[in-house]
């Protein structure tokens, strides 16, 4: 399809505005052509699904039988159902404290290697590499095998007197484990912040140093306000990101939420409901509880970011 | 931002070499860079022990596994595991698996390319109205959880019948479902001189022919990140094809693994590693080829792992 010259090939027409409003309608017809692939993909899978989505979260539906008008019971039930409940309490324990510490560690480590090194190129890669595989299947089954009963964390703990047993079994140990996963997948975010770093004007530090500004000044003052971009930008997608938690949910907690529901992340649960319940309408609601969710706090970051982040331009 | 004090022109902090060449200030240099190496060094090994804990056991015997060794270092490595591990499970090769993953890999490639980059071709670089407003949209779906639209989704493809196809899973990637590329395929276009178009225009070109032959040659950089990042993230995607495949002749390598540990649990720990060193095989492999382009890649163009 790269070469044939058909579609939008005009005759020269002789007056300018008429060429004009011709090569107008000559664009709109290529511009939605074009589009057309994500259009048909905008509508079928995105919009449709979303007000089906919408109008399934006031029913009862089984995929069996039709879908049965509820009105907002599966909104109250949901907030009455203790399992709801618990894993709301997760899912907001693994984004409060995992995405936090994983771009602390992110922008700390960027910081690190922001300096011109030898060997800066592989640090970089070896520190990415977990962000690329840390969602899998694979990483999860590992993750459970190390922090296991007798796994090498165990081992590695009570070399130091420390006996907690098994971090999978035990319903109190459990969200460290998966805070430890988030972090170990800093790479991300840091590479981010590396780039972002590299834009700052290394003038602003040596002028800082003439005025005698330490380290801890001159990051209160040149790294954290240039920088204020790209760490929201970081900080956003992370939350968006962890909000979703799915494969080493399941995969951890065989597909349970065990031990003592203390690994039933939002999405398993909405799987568990959906799929294994067969209570669309019920995981519907959920779906959409998470949109709102999720778009309030879009729009509180994008509110509050007015007063903290700085572009290119309103700073100085 | 802060006040004008006395210049001191002794502050440690500031590029030494410039302005002192002191033999002490380069030994201090040189402290500093075998801090950072020390430090580094260090971080290196804690990231990567899971990933050489996976890749050591996965040559060791079931009793060292789970015993009592942190060490990585075996004096018994052997290439059983894998050869229990390449039988597969639930009379289903591994061979058979990798298969499946790859076809559906290579789908989501073939298909993210085309409709992305054609897509990404009407925002970028054609005006019509409404464009505008289907951009935006096209930037909150980014931020939409796609669980919103999974039960509308399943529903449809079971009233089809397609459940339990290829389908459902490969059919949103010819049709620019990862907003994420076409966004990044956008803000590449975006960057591209204007004047190439205006010429070809004036020379008689229409727009199948601009994006052809002048758009796609100089989006490379960006359609081999999205190739890479699009076949990795279908290789290691679990919940679709959980939810769309049930015979496990069709399964990709993530539910393979995912049987293997339901029907084995811990009994054969030692080809159910092995299994999951398989499973990330391309993706390490991957890694290692274009590690550069894929870290360039995430910090030009924002991408998550």
């Amino acid at each position: 399809m790269t070469q044939s010259p058909t579609l939008s090939r005009r005759s020269t027409p002789s007056a300018p505005t008429l060429r004009k409003s011709k090569q107008r309608g000559a664009d709109a017809r290529a511009g939605y052509t074009f589009l057309l692939p994500w259009l048909l993909g905008f509508i079928a899978l995105t919009v449709g699904p979303m007000i089906s989505s919408l109008y399934l979260s006031f029913t009862n539906y089984n995929l069996f039988e039709p879908p049965k008008w509820i009105g907002l019971d599966n909104y109250t039930t949901l907030f009455q159902d203790e399992r709801f409940l618990q894993s709301v309490g997760v899912t907001v324990s693994y984004v409060v404290f995992g995405t936090p510490l994983k771009l602390a560690a992110a922008l700390a480590v960027a910081m690190l290697l922001n300096s011109k090194r030898k060997g800066q190129g592989f640090y970089r890669s070896a520190f990415y590499a977990p962000s690329l595989i840390g969602a899998s299947v694979s990483i999860a089954i590992v993750w459970k095998a190390i922090f296991g009963d007798a796994g090498p964390v165990d081992q590695g703990l009570s070399f130091f007197g420390i006996n907690l047993g098994g971090w999978v079994g035990n319903p109190s140990m459990t969200m460290p484990m998966f805070v430890l996963l988030t972090v170990w997948q800093f790479g991300a975010p840091m590479v981010i912040f590396l780039a972002g770093l590299k834009q700052i004007p290394a003038d602003l530090y040596e002028a800082a140093s003439m005025d005698g500004a330490g380290p801890v000044r001159k990051f209160f003052n040149i790294t954290w306000p240039m920088l204020s971009p790209v760490i929201f930008f970081n900080l956003l997608m992370e939350t968006i990101h962890a909000f979703q938690i799915f494969a080493s949910a399941y995969i951890i907690s065989n597909g349970e939420g065990g031990p003592a529901g203390s690994t039933l992340f939002y999405t398993l649960y909405l799987y568990l409901r959906g799929f294994s319940d067969f209570r669309m309408g019920y995981a519907s609601a959920m779906a959409w509880l998470l949109v709102i969710v999720v778009g309030i706090i879009t729009l509180i970051f994008f509110r509050t970011s007015k007063s903290w982040v700085h572009y290119s331009g309103d700073a100085k | 931002m802060t006040t004008m004090a006395t210049p001191t022109q002794s502050a440690p902090q500031a590029p030494a070499e410039h302005y002192n060449p002191k033999s002490e200030s380069a030994g201090a240099k040189r402290m500093k860079s075998i801090i950072f190496h020390v430090v580094a060094l260090g971080l290196t090994a804690v990231v990567l022990y899971p990933a050489l804990w996976m890749v050591a056991s996965s040559f060791k015997p079931n009793s060292e596994i789970g015993g009592a060794t942190t060490a990585l270092w075996s004096n018994n490595f052997s290439f059983d595991n894998f050869v229990t591990a390449m039988e597969g499970i639930g009379g289903v090769t591994t061979l058979q698996f990798f298969t499946n993953s790859l076809i559906l890999a290579l789908g989501a490639v073939v298909g993210t390319i085309v409709s992305a980059s054609v897509s990404a071709y009407a925002f970028a670089r054609i005006k019509f109205p409404g464009r505008n407003v289907f951009f935006g949209m096209m930037i909150a779906t980014l931020l939409l959880p796609f669980h919103v639209v999974i039960i509308p989704q399943y529903i449809v493809f079971q009233q089809l019948g397609l459940v339990d196809t290829y389908i459902p899973l490969l059919i949103g990637k010819f049709l620019a479902a990862d907003a994420f590329f076409v966004f990044l395929m956008v803000q590449f276009m975006r960057n591209l001189p204007s004047e190439l178009d205006e010429a070809a225009r004036i020379d008689g070109a229409g727009h199948v022919r601009i994006f052809g032959s002048i758009m796609l040659p100089l989006m490379k950089p960006a359609l081999i990140s999205t190739s890479i990042f699009s076949f990795i993230w279908s290789w290691n995607d679990f919940l679709a094809p959980l939810l769309y495949l049930n015979t496990p002749e069709k399964y990709p390598l993530p539910l393979a693994l995912r049987l293997y540990q339901d029907q084995t649990q811990s009994s054969d720990y030692g080809a159910m590693i092995a299994m999951s060193v398989l499973a990330l095989l391309p993706v390490l492999i991957f890694f290692l080829v274009f590690q550069r382009y894929i870290v360039e890649g995430v910090s030009t163009q924002g991408l998550k792992g």
